[in-house]
């Protein structure tokens, strides 16, 4: 089964906030004290380092104000060597106390960023909570438009705006992506926030181990209607889960089309809640592939052309054709402003999709050092970078 | 949505038009009326006392590189008081924009703050600050006569003050970028930001840029060949040192920024896609570009102020630096390390998890030079004989408030952990806390150390100290909730909060602000204070006033031009010290002429034109830009025939200098 970050006793994770404790306890610092456990981690971590880094900072705050009381000038008592310059033995020291701290937040790190890379599946949802081979993650597709959240759920075939809503107790993996600059997905009681940019797909997964209403945003300063770039996240039992997936089904605002969504993706502020009953399966594949607009070329037709050798001369006419956003922001020009005639026979049908398997959940045995297989032998293959097609596309 | 669509281009006014005056901001159009006003009783001050001249011969044209390091400290200060306003007004915006209101800044506007006041604390005050700060001791400290370069130096000072002109004609004319201080594209794009504001960042950074990297090679080539003799490269002085390290930053990663708004600009101006989301752009490859400059960019600021510590820490605790050799070798450690850090700035953007956490533990083992350095500064005080002047102050105050700093990056360096806290108002508190903790405090404290080298009377201390504690109280209540809220979830940039159980942290922080506006007050009641003084606070040591070290301290306050009668020579690390206690004999006689370097106009001028050049090329303005850019190159070919470059100091008017200080000296003693 696999073990969490190195844990300690609970009553040492307060240590550092002892100083503004008592002015802390009536606020949520919900960055320490987050529903997921993959946030948790991370506040645990946070926690970690900081009581580490104290070891050497307290002493140094303490000998800096004691000499300077002590060493003042009107001190004669104090001994006073004003041609003592060195000491080979007090630079060992200077220089390896940090260097100890280091190697030991060094290891907690290279540990604690390949457990809790956002790319990897997770091991677990809860400590001693271990997920079973057979369970699926929750697939959450995530847009970022200017200045809302469009979020499609491929399973359940609905899709929302400005609200998310997961089943608790279930891993969940996050594909996202964004129609026009860059964002950040970040829901801080879930899981950490990794960057939302046009023409390429990052991912996450995280998973909520408590009910209740949280808030997620953008973290990633996204122009005009940045601050109004908010949604709420609903932690729900399954059972909620499926009711609420149901009065999405139910909702008037219809299909979530191809057309739909280009007019959804117009630029708009403090957005309110929609739900759609349904959504164009291939959607976010073809956001990623900059290719909504019917009959314009995708991306990955473009680069396999080029892959090829390109178009030649004839490459050139499809420039225009290919454009995105490069004269206008995404949404603020009529798309039939572009004329398809030398692409769309072009393009395959369907989207190809950039979602690739992910990699394993890491074994953490492995990353702490215990039983590593000889170096001779092959099978070394948990810490190996994941690959590169797992990546974002650029 | 965006509120101003993009203006059509004329032939002659270019993108320019009346339009283009913010008239409908009355925030703006107050701000302009005082400017106004301002500036004519200034510019009536100056014609009626007559100043003109003595300003043009004195101080414009001068090659003096201790008068262009005072004026690079007065463009710093004034940049200074610009970006703190903007401060002021973001603390004001975030206290009141809760519960549904907006505050009292539109999108349009506040956007425009938080991206002027980055890139004006950053560009705008600490580079002159740190620039002039060099400018003004280095060359003394190394015992010559000027730098290398005494034009180029005159010339980079007015880059960058045109730098700075043309950031701030943006507040009356168009605006500025809304796009963050880095201006990451596609945002910063000419699909996303269609009007005239990025254009005003690019410009101003690129004339600003063309100075501060003339300064760099400046002072490199200053540094390592104008030494006075027997100066080693180990017995430089330690702000000399880290003054090498910084100014080799400078110029091996300006460069890096140049190019970088040059592909922005082609993409904004020619239609190219470097950093475009169409036709195979990259903006994740400009992120990667603009932090390879942007984190050597923290140590060019932070490396100087160390050497102003060290020199500090051993002038009033009476000792030799502690482990000078450690010293040199922790500041070189982190000129190179300083390269190998930039992706901890985007951790969150999908790299691996070997790429982050290499870049992670990179990070960390800068903290170890880092460290040895406050440790050396610890024992350079173990048994010493502490005299808490001002200086001393303001140097434990950054010991105490950098380690907190430190730690909170280092934190940060953690990539787990900065998933939860990237971009968030604990990132916000933390730079602040190592750019005022430390690039800061470090300035006052040099600001205060070496005042009287430059005037020659020393700084009011009541003054001093109400500024040192505002400061120091005002940066902890203006910050510390700002660590907290970021723990608490909330991200930098935002105008409007939903959540009123936050308020009362912005509140605490918008007080903060205040105290800290409080101690920049006491700061400027403490230069008029001391320079209405000036009689009673008068240095009567003859130029030595903390029982200096190094050699600035031998010559007078303020140095004669030639800042060394002799050229000294050089003995030992602490020169000054060395000569002091072998019973150094100033010499009184034998004078000679002194080949000096002649003042000109050329540096502004060209300025100028650049200066005219990139208002031109923000507004589109095509002929003007042509116009302007031929008479720049003109000029500078023009200043090639300038043939009347150097004069000699006679050896009667250096007598004469001399017997004045011998007198001084005299009654002095």
């Amino acid at each position: 089964m696999p073990s969490n970050l190195p844990r300690f006793p609970a009553r040492l994770r307060l240590l550092p906030l002892l100083a503004a404790l008592p002015l802390l306890s009536g606020c949520g610092l919900i960055v320490l004290d987050p529903a997921g456990d993959v946030a948790r981690q991370q506040g645990d971590l946070i926690v970690l380092s900081t009581v580490l880094m104290l070891l050497i900072i307290v002493p140094v705050m303490g000998l800096t104000i004691f000499f300077a009381w002590k060493y003042r000038a009107s001190n004669k008592e104090a001994t006073y060597k004003p041609d003592w310059d060195h000491s080979t033995q007090l630079e060992l020291v200077i220089w390896s106390a940090p260097l100890l701290i280091i190697i030991c937040l060094g290891a907690v790190t290279w540990v604690a960023t390949h457990l809790l890379d956002p790319y990897r599946p997770l091991a677990r949802t809860a400590p001693g909570k271990p997920v079973a081979a057979e369970v699926k993650p929750l697939d959450v597709q995530v847009v970022a438009l200017d200045w809302k959240w469009l979020f499609i759920y491929p399973e359940q075939g609905v899709a929302t705006v400005n609200e998310l809503a997961l089943p608790v107790d279930r891993p969940i993996r996050f594909r996202i992506s964004s129609s026009s600059v860059m964002n950040s997905f970040y829901v801080p009681a879930l899981a950490g926030q990794i960057y939302a940019m046009p023409g390429m797909e990052t991912k996450l997964h995280g998973v909520f181990d408590k009910t209740g209403e949280f808030e997620g945003f953008s973290a990633n300063y996204s122009g005009w209607g940045f601050s109004n770039m908010r949604f709420a996240v609903k932690s729900l039992p399954a059972g909620e889960f499926d009711k609420w997936v149901a009065t999405a089904k139910a909702s008037a605002e219809g299909d979530l089309s191809r057309d739909a969504y280009l007019k959804l993706e117009k630029p708009t502020h403090k957005e309110p809640v929609r739900r759609f009953a349904a959504s164009d399966p291939q959607l976010f594949d073809a956001v990623v592939n900059m290719c909504v607009e019917p009959g314009k070329m995708c991306m990955h037709d473009m680069m396999s052309l080029d892959a090829a050798g390109g178009a030649g001369i004839a490459g050139i006419g499809n420039v225009r054709q290919v454009t995105y956003d490069k004269f206008a922001a995404r949404g603020t020009v009529d798309a039939a402003r572009w004329s398809m005639r030398y692409v769309a026979a072009a393009c395959s049908s369907p989207v190809m999709s950039n979602d690739r398997p992910d990699a394993k959940p890491v074994a953490p045995a492995m990353l702490k050092g215990e039983g590593l297989p000889h170096p001779s032998k092959p099978e070394r293959t948990a810490l190996r970078a994941p690959a590169a097609a797992d990546r974002p596309l650029s | 949505m965006t509120p101003h669509p993009a203006p059509e281009t004329g032939p002659i006014l270019g993108k320019l038009s009346l339009e283009a005056l913010p008239l409908h901001e009355p925030i703006l159009v107050i701000t302009f009326i005082g400017v106004v006003l301002g500036g004519i009783a200034v510019l009536g001050l100056i014609t009626k006392y007559r100043l003109w001249g003595y300003l043009w011969t004195e101080w414009f044209t001068t090659v003096d590189h201790k008068r262009i390091g005072i004026m690079y400290m007065i463009l710093g200060l004034i940049m200074f008081l610009r970006g703190f306003a903007d401060a002021i007004m973001m603390r004001l915006q975030q206290a009141m924009a809760f519960g549904g209101s907006e505050g009292y800044l539109t999108p349009h506007h506040y956007d425009q703050v938080f991206t002027a006041h980055g890139v004006i604390m950053i560009f705008f005050v600490a580079m002159p600050f740190i620039t002039g700060l060099m400018n003004y001791v280095v060359p003394l400290q190394i015992g010559a006569r000027d730098v290398s370069f005494p034009f180029l130096n005159n010339f980079s000072f007015w880059m960058t003050t045109a730098g700075a002109v043309l950031t701030m004609v943006s507040l009356f004319i168009g605006e500025y970028a809304q796009t963050g201080w880095l201006a990451y594209p596609p945002l910063s794009g000419i699909a996303y930001s269609p009007n005239v504001g990025v254009d005003y960042y690019i410009w101003g950074l690129q004339i600003a840029g063309v100075g501060t990297t003339l300064s760099g090679i400046n002072l490199i080539v200053t540094i390592l060949k104008l030494r006075a003799p027997g100066m080693g490269l180990m017995k430089m002085p330690v702000f000399t040192w880290t003054s090498l390290c910084a100014n080799i930053l400078i110029v091996a990663s300006f460069p890096i920024l140049t190019a970088t708004l040059v592909l922005l600009t082609l993409d904004r101006y020619v239609g190219t896609n470097f950093f475009t989301n169409d036709l195979g752009g990259s903006p994740m490859m400009y992120v990667n570009l603009i932090w390879i400059w942007g984190h050597p960019e923290v140590y060019i600021l932070v490396l100087p102020l160390f050497g102003v510590f060290s020199e500090v820490t051993s002038t009033f605790s009476g000792k030799r630096l502690f482990g000078y050799t450690s010293m040199v070798y922790a500041t070189i450690c982190i000129t190179i390390l300083s390269y190998l850090v930039w992706l901890h700035h985007f951790f969150t953007m999908g790299s691996g998890a070997s790429v982050n956490s290499f870049f992670g533990i990179t990070t960390m083992v800068i903290s170890i030079p880092t460290g040895a350095k406050l440790f050396n500064w610890l024992f350079t005080m173990y048994r010493g004989r502490i005299r808490f002047e001002l200086p001393m102050m303001w140097t434990v105050a950054f010991m105490l408030t950098f380690v907190i700093g430190g730690m909170t990056g280092v934190l940060l360096a953690v990539p787990p952990a900065d998933f939860v806290l990237h971009n968030s108002l604990f990132l916000i508190a933390h730079f602040h806390n190592v750019i005022i903790g430390g690039v800061l405090f470090g300035l006052f404290a040099a600001i205060n150390y070496w005042w009287p080298k430059a005037f020659g009377y020393k700084l009011d201390v009541f003054w001093g100290k109400i500024s040192f504690w505002c400061w120091v109280v005002g940066f902890w209540v203006a910050f510390t909730p700002l660590y907290i809220l970021g723990l608490m979830g909330v991200t930098r940039r935002m105008r409007v909060f939903d959540d009123p159980s936050l308020q009362i942290w912005f509140v605490i922080a918008g007080i903060g602000a205040l105290i800290v506006a409080a101690g920049i007050g006491s700061m400027l009641i403490q230069f008029g204070v001391s320079i209405w003084r000036r009689k009673e606070l008068r240095d009567t040591t003859g130029g030595d006033p903390w029982d200096g070290r190094t050699l600035e301290w031998a010559t007078s306050s303020p140095p004669p031009d030639y800042n060394f009668a002799f050229t000294p020579v050089i003995h030992d690390l602490d020169a000054w010290y060395d000569m002091k206690s072998r019973g150094h004999q100033r010499p009184v006689g034998g004078y000679r002429d002194i080949h000096m370097p002649s003042n000109t106009g050329t540096g502004m001028i060209l300025s100028g034109f650049c200066l005219v050049m990139g208002f031109a090329l923000v507004w589109h303005i095509w002929w003007l830009v042509a116009l302007s850019f031929a008479a720049t190159i003109v000029g500078a070919i023009y200043h090639t025939f300038n043939y009347k470059r150097d004069f000699d100091i006679p050896a009667a008017t250096v007598t004469a200098v001399e017997e004045a200080r011998t007198r001084q000296l005299a009654a002095g003693a």
